[in-house]
C-alpha cells in the first residue's frame, strides 16, 4: 500500500523507478485500487499515469534472475513511504 | 483541391511549392515519410533525445547551484522520462514502422500522455501536463531544428507556409528566395504584419490551420488580392491562376508609371503621399514608388536586430541612412514605441497582465531616461542633415507631452554645451492614438506642431479589440461609425486650429478608405510603400466635392456593414478594374 501521504508523485516515482532500472528483471506494476492495468515499473512515464495517491494498493511482480529480491526491494521503498518525503539536507 | 481565406497582407499572386516551417509549440501535423528518409528520421530523434537531456540536465545543474537542490530536483523526472526506454520504443516504432515524420511521433505520442493526466483525479498529477507538455516542447525543438537556416539557403523559389512567424523571422525573409507567405496565425496590423508588407511580396494570414493541412513540396497558390490560399489545385484551376500571375504583373507595371506622376485630385488639389518604414534602407524603396518622404519611421524596428539594443552612434546612422534616402522629402521620426512586445516583457521583472494597457510607448520611454535621451541625441544629432520632424506615440495626456518635448529641450541643450550643432525648430508632433488625447484635440493643439493620426491603436482603444486576438478581430475595423466621426473631429480641430494632420495607419494605405479619408480633410497620407500606387490612382480619379460628398454619406450610417459596403461599392465604381 502507498504509505507517503503525496502517494507517487515526481520523486518517489524516480526512487522507484531507479531502484527497478538496477534490477535485470522486467518489473511490472499494478494499481489493484483503481483496476489499472499492468505498467512497465522502469517507465517514468508510466508509473506516474498509474496514478498511485496515497492508500492506494499495488501489485508489484517481477520476471527474471534476480525476481524476489526486486519485488521486496521495490515492497519496501513503497511501504517506507519512500523515505525522500523527509526533508533532506541541502548542500 | 482545398481552398481557404484569409487576410491579405500585401496583394499579388504567386504559385509554388509549399515548404512549411513548423512550430514546437504548435500542433504538428500527421505526415509521413518515404522508406528511405526513415533511418534520417531516426537518427534526428536520436539527436533530439540527447540534446535535450543535456539541456534538462544542464537547467537542473543551473538551479542546484543558483536555488538549491529541492528546485533542480523537480527536473528529475524529466529526464527520467527522456530517458524512459519504453516511450522512446513507443515514439521509434512510430517512425519505422507506420513511417511518420519524427516531429510528428514525438507529438503524437506525448499528446497521448497529456490526455491520460487530464483524465486524472488527483490536482497534483494532473498538473504533470504542464510537465509533460514541457517536456514535448523541448523534444521538438530540437527534432524540428532551425529551420530559419533552411530558409536562408533555398535555391528555388518556395511558398513559405507557417503557423506564424516571429517579427525576426519575417525580418530576414528579404534575404531570402520566399516568393510568398501564407499563416495561419496573425492579425492584419501584427508586427508582423506590418514586416510582411514591408517585405512587399504577396502574403495572406488568418487561415486558421493552413499549416497543417499541406505538406512541403504540395503546389500551393495564393491569391493575395482576392485574401485567398489554394493548396494543390486542379489543373483548370492552376491554368486559370498562371493566366493571373501574368495580369497581375501588367497591373503592377502600369501601376509602377504612376510613380513619377503627382498625387493630384482631378479637380487641381494636391495630396502629400508619404511612405511608412520599419528600417532605414526602406526610405529609397518609398521614394522609388513615389513618396514625398516618409510620414512614420519606426524605429523600434532598430530592437529587432539579433544584435539587441542600437546605440547612439548606430541610431544616428540609421536615421542619417533615412534621410539621406528620402531625398530631400520631409522624415517624420517616431521615438521607440516599445512594449507589449518581447523586447520589454523578457526585460521586465513581472510580466505584464494587460501590456497594452501597461507600460508601452512613450510611457516606456520616459521611465527609461537614459535610453530616450540616447535616442533624441541621436535624431537631434541627425536634425541638421534634412527635413526631419520628431513625434512622439501613443500620448494620451497633456502631461506627457511636455514631459517628453521638456526631454528633448534637455538632450538640445547637453548637445549644445558639447559644441553640436541641432537645429532648435525641428517640429515637434505627437501620434493621436489613444481616445483621451482625442477628445483634447482642441487643446493639444496649442501645443504641438503637427498631429499624425495612428489608426492602428486608436481603433484598437476605441473598439476595446485586442487586433492581435484571432478570437475578436473580427471586431477591429476601420469602418466602425464611431471611428469615422472620431477621425472627422479630429481632422476638423486640426484644420481649425492651423495644425498639419495626417493619417498613417494602415487604413491610409487601404483603398477602399481613400476617398473618405480625403473628403473629411486629410490632406497627407502615409502608408507601406507597395500601397502607393493604387492610392494614388484612386486620389487621381476623384474630386474634392465628390469625396466631400462620399464622407458624408459613409459618416450617416448606424453600423460598420452598411459602412463597408458603401464605400467598396464608391470605389468600386473609380476603379472598376482593380481587385478591391
Amino acid at each position: 500500500m502507498v504509505a507517503n501521504k503525496q502517494g507517487l508523485h515526481a520523486r518517489p516515482v524516480m526512487a522507484f523507478v531507479d531502484r527497478a532500472s538496477q534490477s535485470r528483471s522486467r518489473v511490472t506494476v499494478a494499481n489493484i485500487t483503481r483496476k489499472g492495468e499492468a505498467v512497465d515499473g522502469k517507465s517514468a512515464m508510466q508509473m506516474m499515469i498509474l496514478e498511485a495517491t496515497q492508500g492506494c494498493v499495488l501489485r508489484i511482480g517481477a520476471k527474471g534472475v534476480d525476481a524476489r529480491e526486486t519485488v521486496d526491494a521495490l515492497a519496501a521503498l513503497v511501504e517506507a513511504g519512500f523515505k525522500t518525503d523527509s526533508p533532506q539536507p541541502s548542500d | 483541391m482545398d481552398i481557404l481565406r484569409g487576410i491579405a497582407v500585401t496583394p499579388g499572386v504567386a504559385i509554388g511549392e509549399a515548404m512549411i516551417l513548423e512550430a514546437a509549440d504548435y500542433r504538428i501535423p500527421y505526415r509521413t515519410v518515404a522508406d528511405d528518409e526513415v533511418e534520417e528520421e531516426l537518427a534526428r530523434l536520436d539527436a533530439a533525445f540527447e540534446k535535450s537531456i543535456a539541456g534538462v540536465i544542464e537547467q537542473a545543474e543551473w538551479l542546484n547551484a543558483n536555488l538549491g537542490r529541492d528546485a533542480a530536483r523537480v527536473f528529475d523526472w524529466h529526464v527520467g522520462v527522456l530517458k524512459d526506454p519504453q516511450l522512446r520504443k513507443n515514439i521509434e516504432t512510430l517512425v519505422s514502422e507506420h513511417k511518420v515524420s519524427a516531429a510528428h511521433a514525438v507529438s503524437d505520442v506525448m499528446r497521448n500522455y497529456q490526455r491520460r493526466f487530464m483524465q486524472m483525479t488527483d490536482p497534483l498529477l494532473v498538473e504533470r501536463i504542464r510537465d509533460v507538455q514541457d517536456i514535448e516542447r523541448r523534444l521538438l525543438r530540437h527534432t524540428l531544428g532551425d529551420q530559419t537556416e533552411d530558409l536562408a539557403h533555398l535555391k528555388e523559389p518556395v511558398i513559405l507556409v507557417a503557423h506564424d512567424l516571429t517579427p525576426t523571422q519575417t525580418a530576414q525573409l528579404a534575404a531570402t528566395k520566399v516568393a510568398a507567405v501564407a499563416l495561419d496565425s496573425g492579425a492584419a496590423t501584427s508586427h508582423t504584419a506590418i514586416l510582411l508588407r514591408s517585405w512587399g511580396r504577396p502574403g495572406v494570414i488568418g487561415l486558421s490551420d493552413f499549416s497543417t493541412r499541406v505538406s512541403a513540396g504540395d503546389t500551393v497558390i495564393i491569391d493575395a488580392t482576392n485574401q485567398l490560399v489554394i493548396a494543390n489545385p486542379n489543373r483548370e484551376t492552376l491554368q486559370e491562376y498562371e493566366g493571373r500571375a501574368a495580369r497581375f504583373g501588367e497591373l503592377e507595371h502600369e501601376l509602377d508609371e504612376m510613380a513619377s506622376l503627382p498625387a493630384t485630385t482631378c479637380d487641381g488639389e494636391e495630396i502629400q503621399l508619404f511612405c511608412n518604414v520599419e528600417f532605414p534602407h526602406e526610405a529609397s524603396i518609398g521614394a522609388a514608388k513615389g513618396a514625398a518622404g516618409i510620414g512614420l519611421y519606426r524605429t523600434e524596428f532598430l530592437f529587432l536586430r539579433p544584435e539587441g539594443a542600437p546605440s547612439e552612434d548606430e541610431q544616428y546612422e540609421a536615421y542619417c541612412e533615412a534621410i539621406d534616402g528620402a531625398n530631400g522629402g520631409t522624415v517624420t521620426i517616431r521615438t521607440f514605441d516599445l512594449g507589449a512586445d518581447k523586447y520589454t516583457q523578457q526585460r521586465s521583472y513581472e510580466q505584464e497582465r494587460n501590456p497594452m494597457l501597461g507600460l508601452r510607448s512613450i510611457r516606456y520611454s520616459l521611465q527609461n531616461l537614459d535610453m530616450f535621451k540616447d535616442q533624441l541625441r541621436a535624431i537631434l544629432r541627425a536634425s541638421g542633415r534634412g527635413q526631419l520632424r520628431l513625434m512622439f506615440p501613443l500620448i494620451s495626456s497633456l502631461m506627457e507631452f511636455r514631459q517628453a518635448k521638456m526631454t528633448v529641450y534637455d538632450a538640445m541643450e547637453d548637445l549644445e554645451e558639447e559644441g553640436i550643432a541641432v537645429a532648435r525648430d525641428i517640429p515637434i508632433g505627437m501620434m493621436l492614438e489613444t481616445p483621451s488625447a482625442a477628445i483634447q484635440i482642441k487643446e493639444f493643439c496649442r501645443e504641438v506642431n503637427f498631429v499624425s493620426i495612428g489608426t492602428n491603436d486608436l481603433i484598437q482603444y476605441l473598439l476595446a479589440v485586442d487586433r492581435g486576438n484571432e478570437r475578436v478581430s473580427q471586431f477591429y475595423t476601420p469602418s466602425h461609425p464611431a471611428v469615422l466621426r472620431v477621425l472627422r473631429d479630429v481632422v476638423k480641430t486640426c484644420t481649425r486650429s492651423g495644425v498639419s494632420c495626417s493619417l498613417c495607419g494602415e487604413m491610409a494605405g487601404q483603398p477602399l478608405y481613400t476617398v473618405f479619408l480625403l473628403g473629411i480633410g486629410l490632406r497627407e497620407l502615409s502608408m507601406a510603400p507597395a500601397n502607393i500606387p493604387e492610392v494614388k490612382k484612386l486620389i487621381r480619379l476623384v474630386s474634392i466635392p465628390q469625396t466631400q460628398r462620399i464622407a458624408r454619406r459613409a459618416l450617416s450610417f448606424d453600423t460598420e456593414r452598411q459602412v463597408t459596403n458603401y464605400l467598396r461599392d464608391e470605389t468600386r465604381k473609380l476603379l472598376p478594374d482593380d481587385p478591391i
